[in-house]
């Protein structure tokens, strides 16, 4: 039971990372029907760049102090999300009416663009986040069950984003013609609704939360690579298109039931097979329910 | 004006053909062996094109998992080959047919699965087939460092040794690829695909069996992809489960849009820019990745519809314009 409980939290940590992504892959999709797939390197850029605020901050602006990782945080937040317009602008723009698969080799193309620089501006070794930084230690909750205080705060701030990320989108303006704009640009355009502008700002917040998910994870795991990209944005994906992709909530249910799923699998089954175990449960749920969990029915061709 | 039917199967005249043949079993001879390896891994990549293709332009389903029948076929004929000594040649149909099997099992639950999420599918089919041989199931693949001792190919007891050598054999496949390819597109099969990708619901009305239609699909694309494994384990004589991961699947992807969907020529050129281009790239060394998707973006901007255009697709594409404008622009 206790360990029952641990991997709990454990797969709920690792589910608000993969939720943080794969709220980026949704909200582009939503508004482009595009599957982004430079969205897991700017996720990991966000992990680069982040342990560049971390570790020149300590070098030299400050003591070493927790505090230090809130500019940090807003700094990534602000350079992966300008990086997203970016490359919104440059590589997915023109191809807007090019049918759907240009755009995925353009995506593809800026994938391989932003890992390579990746590589070879830090190169291949990994990186390792300042360990004093963070604060050891933890709370205990049942028995021997503890949850320690760097996952209590990530888990934390990745939460209290999901929910200011649900309430811009469900009630501000810019939401609203969000929510429009995923429905249909032409009717949009009509009312009023500047498209390029949404789509920009959609290319704005969900690169600014992979880039704080990067962040996160390299502060979560003390240490990663290039590489990190492909693999946590394949699963990011994934969590995106078990939730039904398009769907903002269904982004974070798909986000911490993949973490949870993968913890447990890795727990109670093998460690080796827990991917598989993820992956087969995704193709489970697909056959039971052909949109993922909360995604509504459409009619698409390729 | 000539009806669409008529314009698409215009045949080319005979001469051009031979010509392309003639040119591109003369060239190589003149390259040294490192290009010469090179010539041979297109070869072995146009093969997986081809095979794509059938799924992806002709059936209009994405399929980044391709990888993993490539996998299935290289492992069987390796396994068969090291521990019963069949000769690898051989050992062909049985390739393509435990590929082409593992596709319809696999696809057959999923079929009904639109765009975006039966692509995420056959991603999860890839990683699920690489993680399984790295895991080494059954205790047959080896895991992580594969499997190795495969042996040469033997033409009438001739081995084949050098890269020249396998050049031959690999264009003796590429030009049955293509005959086999030509032959399906222009098949009551290769109608029903176009039609199936075009309008799913009217092709389902008019009577054409689309389960059954884009099963075949996977299952012919598959076993393709098991010959060009089978193929690429005979001249590497070692396989390890990375040589079919995820980034191998997004090659073949490349390979079949960068050159245009459902064209055969489309395949040259796409792996002409995938396979040869990153090589030219390699004096560029770390910063090959890099130009590489420069490239891809910037012909994707140029050519949104591939470098070489399918014929057939763009006529319909012509024809349909007026429909095409209803929908939401992607």
């Amino acid at each position: 039971m206790e360990l029952f409980v641990q991997q709990l939290i454990n797969g709920l940590t690792i589910g608000a990372f993969y939720a943080l992504v794969a709220l980026g892959y949704t909200m582009v999709y939503g508004v482009l029907k595009l599957i982004n797939f430079a969205h897991g390197d700017l996720f990991m850029w966000g992990a680069y760049l982040g342990w560049v605020a971390l570790t020149f901050a300590i070098a030299s602006l400050f003591e070493n102090s927790v505090f230090v990782v809130v500019p940090a945080f807003i700094f990534v937040m602000f350079t992966v999300g300008l990086l997203g317009i970016v490359i919104e602008r440059v590589a997915y723009r023109p191809l807007r009416n090019a049918g759907r698969l240009a755009p995925v080799i353009s995506a593809l193309g800026v994938a391989f663009i932003l890992e390579s620089i990746a590589r070879n501006v830090f190169g291949a070794s990994y990186k390792v986040y300042p360990p004093e930084l963070l604060p050891s230690g933890g709370v205990g909750i049942v028995g021997d069950v503890r949850i320690n205080y760097v996952q209590l705060a990530l888990l934390l701030a990745s939460v209290l984003l999901m929910a200011a990320i649900y309430a811009f989108v469900q009630f501000t303006r810019a939401g609203t013609a969000m929510r429009a704009v995923s429905l249909d640009h032409d009717t949009s355009r009509l009312m009023g609704i500047n498209v390029d502008r949404i789509i920009s700002i959609v290319f704005l917040i969900g690169p600014a939360l992979g880039g704080i998910a990067g962040m996160m994870v390299g502060m979560y795991y003390g240490s990663f690579d290039f590489t990190l990209g492909w693999v946590f944005g394949l699963k990011a994906f994934i969590a995106a298109i078990m939730g039904g992709i398009g769907n903002i909530p269904g982004a974070m249910l798909g986000g911490f039931l993949l973490g949870i799923i993968e913890t447990l699998g890795a727990g109670y089954v093998s460690p080796q097979w827990k991917d598989v175990i993820a992956y087969v449960i995704l193709i489970v749920i697909l056959i039971v329910r052909p949109t993922g969990l909360l995604g509504e029915r459409v009619a698409e061709k390729l | 004006m000539k009806s669409l039917r008529e314009r698409d199967i215009t045949v080319k005249p005979v001469w051009i053909y031979l010509a392309l043949a003639v040119v591109s079993l003369l060239i190589p001879a003149l390259m040294d062996k490192y290009w010469q390896s090179v010539a041979v891994l297109a070869g072995i990549y146009i093969i997986l094109g081809l095979s794509l293709n059938v799924i992806v332009g002709y059936a209009g389903m994405f399929q980044l998992g391709h990888a993993a029948f490539y996998g299935i076929g290289a492992y069987t004929a390796a396994i068969i080959n090291i521990h019963f000594g069949v000769p690898i040649l051989w050992l062909i149909p049985v390739s393509a047919a435990v590929a082409g099997l593992f596709a319809f099992f696999l696809t057959r639950p999923i079929i009904h699965l639109r765009g975006d999420y039966l692509c995420i599918v056959t991603i999860a089919f890839g990683e699920i087939v690489r993680i399984a041989l790295k895991n080494d199931i059954f205790g047959i693949t080896g895991g992580p460092n594969g499997l190795s001792g495969i042996a040469r190919p033997e033409i009438f007891g001739y081995a084949i040794k050098t890269p020249l050598q396998y050049y031959y054999l690999i264009w003796i496949f590429v030009v049955l690829s293509i005959f086999v390819i030509q032959r399906l597109e222009n098949s009551r099969l290769g109608r029903a695909w176009n039609y199936v990708r075009e309008d799913e619901l009217a092709a389902e009305a008019m009577g054409v069996d689309t389960v059954k239609v884009k099963v075949a699909a996977f299952v012919i694309g598959s076993a393709g992809a098991g010959i060009a494994g089978l193929l690429y384990a005979s001249r590497y004589r070692v396989i390890a489960p990375e040589n079919f991961s995820f980034l191998e699947s997004v090659i073949m992807f490349c390979i079949v849009v960068l050159g245009g969907t459902g064209s055969i020529t489309g395949v040259f050129v796409g792996t002409f820019g995938m396979v040869v281009l990153p090589e030219i790239f390699r004096p560029l060394k770390d910063w090959r990745d890099a130009w590489l998707g420069v490239a891809m973006v910037v012909m994707m901007i140029l050519r949104p519809a591939g470098l070489w255009p399918s014929r057939r697709l763009k006529l319909e594409i012509e024809d349909s314009a007026d429909s095409a404008l209803d929908e939401p622009a992607l």
